[in-house]
């Protein structure tokens, strides 16, 4: 938009009206407004920093804690640094959002096509489920599986018992642990060999049914090879692990998985409040797939289950994954709730112990921050460039 | 010569229609359906009954300590013994009067807006909107015009879940929709900031940014500055729900076609003009439910204040929940909690459908 206007001696408007000096003018305006708010919080911060004598910086990351974290999944001791229980906080963040986001989806899909079923009473079920629990907030339902269900629980001596293999107590939850035995490279090595084989078979049939229309019963011959080739290996090289039963000894539970209370109540509040709104998702994904599409297919001839798995869920998928991910994003965002009941996240060990140790405020906050940022940039990256490539091409 | 005559038609069998048929057609249509209709029937039998009996027939209500509650049921007189704690937090009992006043008046003044015959809508709203914080901050805090001064820090219960409910509320819309307009702006100096902006805040937790106002703040300001605690949590919410709501009107404007906009320019209106009267207009209708549902996740995340020592309508339940001489009655309260959020969030939802039919004008996209 390049005027010459004056040059050409018409009639010149006045600079106030001009829309492109207005624009610009308004766009210095703005820059010197950021960079003064900026500049005045920044001569703030640093004169109180001085004043508290606060030496800003990340040296604080090799100092040792000198505390104790209540589940870590990488080795710790009191003695370790700063930047290691940074990455402990982070790994806690990322088992809860993971395991969250898979009991999620699982119940969440269950849920939508509950929601959709015929079924009267399974469809009303799904409906009131979904209208309780997402209308609860997050935070009430995680102290509420804490405080009101998990701290209820008995002393380890009177723990619920399931099948003698499975306690509930008010430590936690003891599961038995599969252990390495000396079977278990032999059985790993098969596991592989036998998953080639199943790539290999399905080029294999899938090249024969376009060429001569002939099919193969790929899965069940799959399944029976999966079955039989590891079973062997285990029958000949020994057992590939033997499982570790919780047992009781003195006070508490020793062997097995012990899972801490925190992580199973922020486990089962995520799931179940985020899988309210995945089903939702899920819903309204199947509804969009016209009802032309089913009889389409059914016209042609497909099955139910094969109209199912051929036609609507990947026209349905389309739809359902962008809210998806966003559902997911809010599930690692909400993890951070964790914090609350004293789950060692990133936010309660860094954002707040490593913080209220070492007075670092700025800095614990912003790597927390930025942790978080990451996430869910890069989600979100990755989810453009998902929709760009599933976008209907129209002509 | 006889005519002949149809014979009635037979009824249908009884078994396709009435209750029966119902039945048959929607709970036991074939083998699979019949499976998962015993198996839902099993799980509403499980659950049901037990929780109706704890919660309403084996429940105790009268009396006020907890020795009153002897039949193993819901202690529903922890509840009432403590309900005036968790509707006014520590506001001293001699003042509340104020609160409900603040309350009847949102009510009554607001009341004309949602009346179809009302005339001179817009203009009633526009004083009601400047007048009526002035009156509740008068009101629920005091300190000029002969009103006693109540200190925040005894604000608390529901009235202090509303108060960062609305206020978030009030704020977020209009700067929301300020960067709504910034991103879709021309200009891409304001674009590049209202997006980081936006994506800023978009990309953290609230908990991180209510663990930054309360250690952060006081470091951005100088030291002579001392922010009050709840003040500290409102521009905390405020600025995290508008970088949402800023998202959703976005997405409203995106939707309104390029057609408007040229229209709108060529009647000669300016920039302010043509957002104001054509295209926001048409855009923020088309977005009333994620509006709706952006304030729901406000309302519930008005929660997440426990972290830094509020007492909203949830931490003065769990305290309630902590205190020794209440001890073992968490389930009530936090079922309490459940249901007083459920109202609010429920009724929300409902009222943005209710909306939604109202509005439809027949042109949505």
């Amino acid at each position: 938009m390049q005027s010459d206007s004056p040059k050409a001696g018409a009639p010149r408007g006045s600079l106030l009206t001009d829309p492109k000096a207005r624009a610009w003018t308004f766009q210095i305006l703005s820059i010197l407004v950021v960079v003064g708010v900026g500049w005045y919080l920044f001569h703030n911060t640093q004169q109180n920093l001085a004043n508290r004598g606060i030496t800003s910086g990340f040296a604080f990351l090799d100092n040792s804690a000198g505390f104790g974290i209540l589940q870590s999944l990488i080795d710790y001791t009191e003695r370790d640094t700063y930047g290691r229980v940074f990455v402990i906080g982070l790994l806690n963040t990322l088992l809860v959002s993971v395991l969250g986001i898979f009991f999620a989806t699982v119940l969440g899909f269950l849920l939508g096509v509950a929601r959709l079923s015929p079924n009267w009473l399974i469809n009303k079920l799904a409906t009131v489920y979904i209208e309780i629990f997402r209308n609860i907030p997050p935070l009430l339902q995680i102290f509420f599986w804490y405080f009101a269900v998990l701290r209820a629980m008995p002393s380890p001596r009177q723990s619920y018992s399931f099948g003698e293999a499975v306690f509930v107590n008010i430590r936690g939850v003891y599961l038995p642990a599969p252990e390495a035995a000396g079977g278990l490279m032999p059985f790993l090595i098969s596991l592989v060999i036998v998953i080639a084989v199943w790539i290999g078979l399905a080029r294999w049939s899938r090249r024969r049914q376009e060429d001569t229309g002939q099919r193969f019963p790929l899965f069940w011959v799959c399944l029976a090879l999966l079955v039989i080739v590891p079973g062997m290996a285990a029958m000949l090289f020994g057992k590939p692990f033997h499982w570790s039963f919780p047992e009781l000894t003195g006070f508490n539970f020793v062997g097995g998985w012990a899972v801490i209370p925190e992580l199973v109540a922020i486990t089962f509040a995520l799931s179940i409040y985020t899988a309210a709104f995945i089903a939702e998702n899920v819903r309204s994904g199947i509804l969009a797939v016209s009802h032309g599409q089913t009889e389409a297919a059914r016209s042609l001839g497909l099955r139910s289950g094969l109209i199912l798995r051929l036609v609507v869920i990947p026209q349905a998928m389309r739809v359902i994954i962008p809210p998806l991910t966003s559902q997911y994003l809010n599930l690692v965002k909400n993890s951070s709730l964790a914090a609350a009941i004293g789950y060692p996240d990133l936010v309660s060990l860094f954002a707040g112990t490593v913080l209220n140790q070492t007075g670092q405020a700025i800095e614990t906050i912003a790597i927390t921050m930025s942790v978080y940022l990451a996430i869910s940039l890069s989600i979100s990256m990755l989810m453009n460039w998902y929709n760009k490539r599933i976008a209907l091409v129209e002509r | 010569m006889s005519t002949h005559t149809f014979k009635p038609s037979l009824p249908p069998p009884n078994m396709s229609v009435g209750v029966v048929g119902w039945i048959r057609a929607n709970l036991f249509p074939n083998w699979f359906n019949s499976l998962l209709t015993l198996f839902a029937l099993y799980l509403v039998w499980i659950t049901i009954p037990p929780i109706l009996n704890w919660a309403l027939f084996s429940a105790d209500w009268i009396g006020d300590n907890r020795d009153s509650c002897t039949s193993g049921g819901a202690c529903w007189v922890f509840i009432k013994v403590r309900l005036s704690q968790f509707f006014y937090g520590f506001y001293p009992e001699d003042l509340r009067w104020r609160v409900n006043l603040t309350v009847l008046l949102a009510i009554v003044g607001a009341a004309p807006l949602f009346l179809r015959a009302m005339p001179r809508k817009l203009r009633y709203g526009a004083i009601y909107l400047l007048a009526y914080p002035v009156l509740a901050y008068w009101l629920l805090h005091g300190g000029f015009l002969g009103m006693s001064l109540v200190e925040t820090s005894k604000w608390g219960g529901l009235m202090l879940t509303l108060v960062i409910a609305v206020v978030g509320i009030a704020g977020a819309m209009p700067l929301g929709i300020l960067l709504a307009l910034g991103r879709r702006s021309d200009m891409p100096v304001v674009r590049v900031i209202c997006v980081t902006f936006i994506e800023f805040w978009r990309g953290v937790p609230l908990i991180t940014v209510l663990f930054m106002s309360s250690v952060m703040l006081p470091l951005f300001l100088p030291e002579e500055v001392n922010i009050d605690k709840l003040l500290r949590a409102l521009i905390a919410v405020t600025l995290f729900e508008a970088a949402y709501v800023a998202e959703v009107v976005r997405g409203g404007m995106q939707a309104i076609p390029k057609g408007q906009y040229e229209a709108a320019a060529a009647m000669g209106l300016g920039y302010w003009r043509m957002m104001g009267l054509v295209i926001l207009p048409q855009a923020l209708k088309l977005v009333i439910p994620g509006i709706v549902n952006t304030f729901i996740a406000l309302f519930k995340d008005t929660s997440l204040v426990i972290i830094i020592g509020l007492f909203d309508l949830f931490n003065s339940i769990h305290q309630a929940t902590v205190d020794p001489a209440w001890l073992g009655f968490a389930t009530e309260g936090y079922v309490f909690a459940a249901l007083m959020f459920w109202i609010f969030c429920f009724g929300m939802s409902r009222y943005s459908m209710h909306l939604e039919r109202k509005l439809d004008t027949g042109h949505k996209r």
